[in-house]
C-alpha cells in the first residue's frame, strides 16, 4: 500500500498571554488509501487540533516546531503541507485532496446560502468545470449519499434539512471534489444511534468506493471499533498508543486505553461496575513531566514515570505502546 | 414491586401551539397520551432518539410546561399534588421536592457566581435557611456529598473541569433535600473516562438518600448500567416499559429492538447488519396516521398504517404498545 499522508514529528504549540501552550507533542502515524484511521481522545487531548493541521486550519497563533512534517503524497508529487503558504497553494490541502466534515453539520454549512450554491461553489474552485456541470456532479453525489429528491434539496438551506440529512449532504460536499483523504471530525456524535449507524454504514461504502483514506475522529470506542482499521489513541497532545483496531481493544496495552476501555458501560454484562479513569485530564497549561498521564496512572511505577518521557515500545510490529511499563530496562 | 407510585401519569398530553396569524395555527403535541408509574426509591430511564419527547415528558413532571391534557401526579409521604392544577404555595412547597439536573454543566452555571453562591441560591430563593450559617452549613454538608471540599466553594465555575462542574449541578440540585430527581441527559456531555464517575456517584447518592430518579438518555448503555426501570418513546408515545434487564433481554418492540442493535459494538468482527432502521423520526407536526413508528418499521402489516396500538400490559409489568408484539415473539430471531 502507498501511504497518502505521512505526518513526522509534529508538534504544535499555541502562543498566548500565558505564554506557549503545547497542544501537540511529537506526534507521528502515516495513512494508507482505503484505510480508516480512528484517532481517539478526550476533549483536550489535541486530536481536533492535530486534524486542523493537516489541513494548515490551525488559528494565527499555532507555533509548529521546524522538525514538524506534514508530507502529503499525490499524483502530481509530495508537498509538506506546513510550507504551504498562499491561499492558492493551500488549495491541494483544502478540499482539493483533503476534505473534512465536522461534528455540527448545522453550524458547518452557511444558514442563507443554499446546500446547492454551497456544493457549487467548491466544484468551481477546486476544479475547471462549468457551474451547470459542477450542479450536476452536486446533485450527483447527494443522490449517492442516500438523500431523496437530490434536485430539491440542492435549491434548500441547511436549517429544512434534519440532523442526519445535514450530516449526509455534508459528507456529499466534502466528497464531491473527489479527494483522497477525507477528515471526519466527530461525524456522528451529534447523531441519534438509529442515525449514527446509517451514517457509519454510508461512509464505509464510500471508502470502498472512492478508495480514500479517512481520519475518523471521535471519543467513541464503539464507534472506532466498527469503522476503523487502526486505531491511535491520543492524550494530552500525545499518541499514547497506536496499532490495529482488533489488538488495540482486545489487548490494550497502555494502562490509559485500558481504562478508557474498563469505563465504558458493557451492554453484555449489566452487572459489572462502572470503573472511571481516577482524576481529570490535566490543563495543557500545567502539563506533567515525564509521562503526560501519570498523574492518573493506576500503574505508576515510581519516578521514571514523573521524570522520563516513555519511549515508542513496540508490542509487535504494527502495536505500540508508549509506556515505561514496556520500556526495556525501566522497570526498577 | 408493590410499592407506591412517587410520580404517576395518566393519559397525560403536551401540546404546544405553533404558527401565527390566524389560518396557520396549530398544535404540537410533544408528548401524546402517556401513561406511566414512577415508583418511589426507583432509577426510572426515559429512552428515545431526538424528538420523541423525553425532554417535555420530564419536565412535565416538574410543571416547567404545561399539562395540557390527562393527569399527573406527585405524591410521597407528607403531600400529595396534581401536577395539573398546581399554583401558589403548593407550587412553591413543589419546587423544593422535585429538581433538574441539566445537560450541560458548561452552560448550567453562572460564570460570574462562586460555587457556594450557586448551590446556595436555591436555599435563598425557597426561603428554606433563615440565617447565613444555615445556609453554610447545608452547602457544605451537600458539596462533600458530591466530593467538592472546601476549597472548591470559593472558586469560580471557569476553574472546574466538565466533570467537577456536573458535580457542582448535582449539589445544587440536591440542597433543598428533594424526593424526585430529573435528570436530563446528564452524562451526555462528559466523557467517558469521568461519565462513569458521574453515573456512579449519582447511584450512591439515590441510595444514601433515598431519592427517586428519572434519568432522561438517549445512551442505551448508559440507562443499562444506571436503570433499574426504563420507558422508550418514539414521537411522544410510550412504546415500551420495563424492568432494565426484562427489556435488554427480550424487547418487544421493533422500535426497541431496532434502537438496541443500532448500538456500535466495541467488537470489531461484529460488524452485524442487524436490523438497521432506514429513514428518520417524523417530524412532530407531520405525524403519520396509525401507529406512529410504521412509515420506519420492518413489521409494518397494512392495520398498523390506519390504526394505533395503545399500551398493552400482559400482566408481567412489561407493557408494549404494538399490534404484532406476540407474533414478533414466536418469530425466529434475525
Amino acid at each position: 500500500m502507498t501511504a497518502l499522508i505521512d505526518v513526522q514529528n509534529l508538534t504544535l504549540k499555541f502562543r498566548t498571554d500565558e505564554g506557549l501552550i503545547t497542544a501537540v507533542d511529537d506526534v507521528s502515524f502515516t495513512i494508507d488509501r482505503g484505510e480508516v484511521m480512528g484517532l481517539v481522545g478526550e476533549s483536550g487531548s489535541g486530536k481536533s487540533v492535530t486534524a486542523k493541521a493537516l489541513m494548515h486550519l490551525n488559528a494565527k497563533n499555532a507555533v509548529y516546531t521546524p522538525e514538524s512534517k506534514i508530507l502529503l503524497h499525490t499524483e502530481a508529487g509530495t508537498v509538506d503541507v506546513l510550507k504551504l503558504r498562499t491561499a492558492k497553494e493551500l488549495k491541494i490541502a483544502r478540499g482539493g485532496a483533503i476534505s473534512m466534515i465536522f461534528q455540527e453539520p448545522m453550524a458547518s454549512f452557511a444558514p442563507a446560502i443554499t446546500i446547492g450554491s454551497q456544493m457549487v461553489e467548491q466544484l468551481l474552485i477546486h476544479s475547471d468545470m462549468n457551474k451547470a456541470r459542477a450542479k450536476e456532479i452536486s446533485i450527483e453525489m447527494l443522490d449517492r449519499v442516500g438523500i431523496s429528491d437530490p434536485s430539491k434539496r440542492f435549491d434548500q438551506y441547511a436549517f429544512e434539512l434534519s440532523g442526519g440529512m445535514r450530516q449526509r449532504a455534508m459528507i456529499a460536499m466534502a466528497l464531491s471534489t473527489k479527494p483522497s483523504l477525507l477528515i471526519a471530525d466527530e461525524p456522528t456524535t451529534a447523531l441519534d444511534v438509529t442515525i449514527q449507524a446509517q451514517v457509519i454504514d454510508l461512509m464505509k461504502d464510500l471508502v470502498a468506493e472512492f478508495h480514500m483514506g479517512i481520519i475518523f475522529i471521535t471519543h467513541d470506542l464503539g464507534v472506532i471499533a466498527q469503522t476503523a482499521d487502526r486505531v491511535s489513541v491520543m492524550y494530552l497532545g500525545k499518541i499514547i498508543e497506536q496499532g490495529p483496531v482488533r489488538e488495540v481493544i482486545r489487548h490494550a496495552k497502555h494502562p490509559y486505553t485500558q481504562g478508557l476501555l474498563a469505563a465504558l458501560p458493557k451492554l453484555d454484562d449489566l452487572d459489572a461496575p462502572l470503573t472511571p479513569v481516577a482524576g481529570d485530564i490535566p490543563s495543557p497549561l500545567e502539563r506533567p513531566p515525564g509521562c503526560v498521564f501519570h498523574t492518573r496512572c493506576p500503574d505508576f511505577i515510581g519516578d521514571v514515570c514523573k521524570t522520563k518521557l516513555p519511549a515508542n515500545a513496540s508490542v509487535d510490529a504494527t502495536h505500540n505502546v508508549a509506556c515505561h511499563l514496556y520500556s526495556e530496562g525501566a522497570k526498577a | 414491586m408493590s410499592e407506591k407510585p412517587l410520580i404517576s401519569a395518566r393519559n397525560l398530553s403536551v401540546g404546544f401551539k405553533i404558527g401565527s396569524g390566524f389560518f396557520n395555527k396549530s398544535t404540537l403535541k410533544a408528548v401524546d397520551n402517556v401513561s406511566l408509574d414512577i415508583v418511589k426509591g426507583s432509577f426510572f430511564g426515559l429512552v428515545g432518539e431526538s424528538g420523541s419527547g423525553k425532554t417535555t415528558l420530564g419536565r412535565a413532571f416538574l410543571k416547567a410546561v404545561p399539562i395540557t391534557g390527562g393527569h399527573a401526579t406527585y405524591q410521597d409521604d407528607e403531600v400529595s399534588y396534581d401536577l395539573g392544577t398546581l399554583t401558589g404555595p403548593a407550587l412553591k412547597d413543589f419546587r423544593t421536592r422535585a429538581q433538574l439536573i441539566f445537560q450541560d454543566p458548561y452552560a448550567a452555571l453562572s460564570p460570574r457566581m462562586t460555587v457556594r453562591d450557586i448551590i446556595a441560591e436555591p436555599l435563598e430563593v425557597m426561603g428554606l435557611t433563615k440565617t447565613r450559617e444555615e445556609t453554610d452549613a447545608r452547602v457544605r454538608e451537600i458539596a462533600a456529598k458530591c466530593r467538592l471540599n472546601l476549597e472548591h466553594l470559593r472558586r469560580f465555575p471557569h476553574a472546574f473541569s466538565g466533570g467537577q462542574r456536573q458535580r457542582i449541578s448535582i449539589a445544587r440540585a440536591l440542597v433543598s433535600r428533594p424526593n424526585f430527581i430529573v435528570a436530563d441527559e446528564s452524562v451526555a456531555a462528559l466523557d467517558v473516562s469521568i461519565q462513569a464517575d458521574v453515573l456512579n456517584l449519582l447511584k450512591e447518592i439515590q441510595r444514601e438518600m433515598g431519592l427517586t430518579f428519572l434519568f432522561i438518555s438517549h445512551d442505551l448503555s448508559v440507562v443499562a448500567h444506571t436503570c433499574d426501570h426504563l420507558a422508550v418513546m418514539y414521537l411522544g408515545r410510550l412504546v415500551e416499559t420495563a424492568p432494565t434487564r426484562t427489556l435488554f433481554k427480550a424487547p418487544r418492540h421493533p422500535y426497541t429492538k431496532a434502537l438496541f442493535s443500532a448500538i456500535p459494538s466495541l467488537d470489531p468482527d461484529d460488524r452485524r447488519g442487524g436490523q438497521k432502521l432506514i429513514g428518520e423520526i417524523p417530524s412532530p407536526t407531520n405525524q403519520p396516521p396509525g401507529c406512529k413508528f410504521h412509515t420506519r418499521c420492518p413489521m409494518v402489516i397494512d392495520r398498523c398504517r390506519v390504526e394505533e396500538p395503545s399500551l398493552e400490559n400482559p400482566g408481567d409489568g412489561h407493557s408494549v404498545s404494538c399490534h404484532r408484539w406476540r407474533e414478533l415473539l414466536t418469530m425466529p430471531a434475525e
